[in-house]
């Protein structure tokens, strides 16, 4: 099958997220990684194709700035091709603006599955699968993992709550909403991502944008918690101390 | 202004508690727009559910198509709703039917759609005012919307739900069948022999801090001398480390223990979903700023690996 993975970087939640005196992130004062679901996408997708010979894998990531390092990092993982769609695109891009441009380079491109990241951290106004195959008209589920791939069409779980599941039949083309893949995504060192941006290039194809509604952000802010744990800081030795004696107040020590 | 339409979720021809808080919300939300609630719901006995829902009007969709939930069947049938009801707002849960039709809906519409929301309000300038959670819980967003079918997913559990009754006009209409994405078959996870974590009174739930398969052994150990079982956040169960029934959350199991110690987890919404409610909450994360401090009571810094064994040696030595 010929199967695109849409990925996109998002803020590194491990770094503080700075936002501006209008109450919008900062962006460029920001380091960005591989949305993880999209990661989880991108393995699903390898381990397509590495149990069906005549499969392909297309990475696909719109140039919001700094894509290439993922995009070859997904080739030098084992993509095909590296796709990235550019144009007057920035990281503030929604994601009905980005499902615009993706949905019309996937039905050009004529894909039969497509996967990406069940959601993505910054997904505020829609996640990528359903708004992608809406706007394609396609046969989508998301929330789904153990994807496997028929011949017009691709069986996947998909999770509901509770430990609730139903198995899917999808008729191609497909779009699916990946919650995590068969195995751990797959690492592959820096020097091979090096290597790969050496030897292998990307295709750089004009995305096409159309009009798509926006949502009126007023602005972004840190929760103010109507509570917040009383802390007992970073030592060890006094951290089990305190543990140990709140379980004695509680009478939840075993006796 | 057209109404304010919550599209329900059934469990076993019951209503989900999500989608009873959607009602509430509908209901109040229309009051203060001055529209009236509606609800839109699938399946074929579901009336004693949804006979007394505190709205003017449930359109109850049923047929051989909507037994199980498929994705296109419902959005056809939904769009035909919307198209005749004309909503001036769509509420859905953030469940996974939620995630699956909102967005696809809102495509096929082009209507606007606003995903994670834990408020939803009219401001003093009647303006429709929501709040979302991004960011894995890290920051909020305060969005006006429009009031022209704009459709938003909520995240379960963000206000109680009434409880208040009423007599709803009924319409029943029938969904067609769509093809493209077909139920095989539908599972129940095998609740777990190993464990049910539903029942423990002391959970040591660790997260991805936990970083190496090998270090579990510290929780094993730790959950033994405290007399309480191991539970996880969900990337543990994905990495293949911990199996699905330790998992809490969202697409885990919701727990009420008397504590809860959250080791090396962040405090994703997913994750809180199952666990706010415990009793007694400490959570060790070397991120101060980790949103599951938050919900917690008390709480450290300390790396877990260092935490985990001079716990258990001193729970040890007290046993003795
Ligand atoms: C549809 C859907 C359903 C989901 N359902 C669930 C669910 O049921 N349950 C669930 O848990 N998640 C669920 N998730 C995933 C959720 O969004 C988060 O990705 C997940 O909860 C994160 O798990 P975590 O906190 O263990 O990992 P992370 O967010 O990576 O956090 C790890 C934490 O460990 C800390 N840490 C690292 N090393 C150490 C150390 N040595 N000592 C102390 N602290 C350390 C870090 O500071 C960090 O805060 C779901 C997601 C989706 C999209």
């Amino acid at each position: 099958m010929k199967i695109a993975v849409l990925i996109k970087d998002v803020p590194d939640l491990v770094e503080e997220l700075e936002l501006t005196e209008e109450g919008r992130l900062a962006v460029d004062d920001m380091s960005f990684v591989p949305s993880e679901w999209d990661d989880q996408a991108l393995e699903e997708a390898l381990i397509l194709k590495e149990g069906d010979a005549g499969s392909t894998v297309t990475a696909v990531a719109i140039d919001t700035g700094d894509v290439d390092n993922m995009l070859f990092t997904a080739l030098a993982k084992g993509a095909d091709r590296g796709v990235k769609l550019v144009g007057d695109f920035n990281r503030e891009m929604s994601n009905r603006a980005r499902a615009e441009v993706l949905a019309h380079y996937c039905h050009t491109e004529g894909f039969d599955l497509i996967l990406t990241g069940v959601q993505a951290i910054d997904d505020l106004d829609g996640q990528i699968a359903g708004l992608v195959a809406g706007r394609l008209g396609a046969a989508h589920a998301s929330v789904v993992r153990d994807v496997a791939l028929g011949s017009t069409s691709v069986t996947c779980i998909q999770e509901y709550s509770g430990g609730k599941m139903a198995e899917l039949r999808l008729t191609v083309p497909a779009v699916l909403g990946i919650q995590a893949a068969q195995k751990t995504p797959r690492y592959v060192t820096v020097s091979k991502v090096r290597q790969m941006q050496k030897s292998a290039s990307l295709e750089e194809i004009e995305g096409e944008s159309s009009e798509a509604p926006a949502l009126e952000i007023r602005r972004l802010y840190p929760p103010v918690a109507s509570s917040h744990a009383e802390m007992w800081g970073d030592d060890v030795e006094e951290l089990a101390d305190r543990i140990v004696n709140l379980l004695e107040e509680k009478k939840l020590l075993r006796s | 202004m057209g109404p304010v339409l919550a599209v329900l979720e059934m469990n076993a021809n019951q209503l989900t508690d999500a989608s009873q808080e959607l009602v509430t919300k509908a209901k109040s939300l229309a009051d203060e727009l001055g529209t009236t609630a509606m609800a839109v719901a699938f399946g074929d006995e579901i009336g004693d559910a949804i006979r007394t829902l505190d709205v003017g009007k449930v359109v109850v969709i049923g047929g051989p198509a909507v037994t199980s939930y498929a994705s296109l069947v419902y959005e056809e049938a939904l769009e035909k709703v919307l198209a005749e009801l004309a909503p001036a707002l769509v509420l859905l849960a953030n469940s996974t039917m939620g995630m699956d039709l909102g967005a696809a809906l809102a495509a096929r519409t082009g209507k606007p759609m606003l995903a994670y929301a834990t408020a939803l309000a009219v401001d003093d300038s009647k303006q429709l005012v929501a709040t979302s959670q991004v960011y894995g819980g890290k920051l909020l967003a305060e969005v006006q919307l429009p009031t022209e079918g704009t459709i938003v997913t909520v995240i379960p559990g963000s206000w109680p739900a009434s409880g208040t009754s009423g007599t709803p006009q009924l319409e029943d209409i029938t969904a067609e069948m769509v093809p493209g994405v077909e139920v095989v078959r539908v599972m129940e996870e095998d609740s777990g022999a190993d464990v049910d974590i539903t029942r423990a009174e002391i959970l040591v739930s660790v997260g991805r801090g936990i970083q190496d398969p090998e270090n579990l052994e510290l929780a094993e150990e730790l959950a033994q001398a405290i007399g309480g079982a191991v539970s996880c956040s969900r990337p543990v169960v994905d990495a293949g480390w911990l199996s699905r029934s330790h998992q809490v959350g969202k697409s885990g199991k919701t727990v009420k223990p008397k504590l809860y110690l959250a080791l090396g987890i962040s405090g994703a919404p997913e994750h809180l979903q199952g666990m706010k409610d415990a009793e007694l909450i400490v959570a060790v994360n070397s991120d101060g700023k980790a949103p599951i401090f938050d919900v917690a009571h008390f709480g450290g810094t300390a790396d877990i690996l260092d935490l985990m064994p001079a716990l258990t040696e001193r729970l040890q030595g007290r046993g003795q």
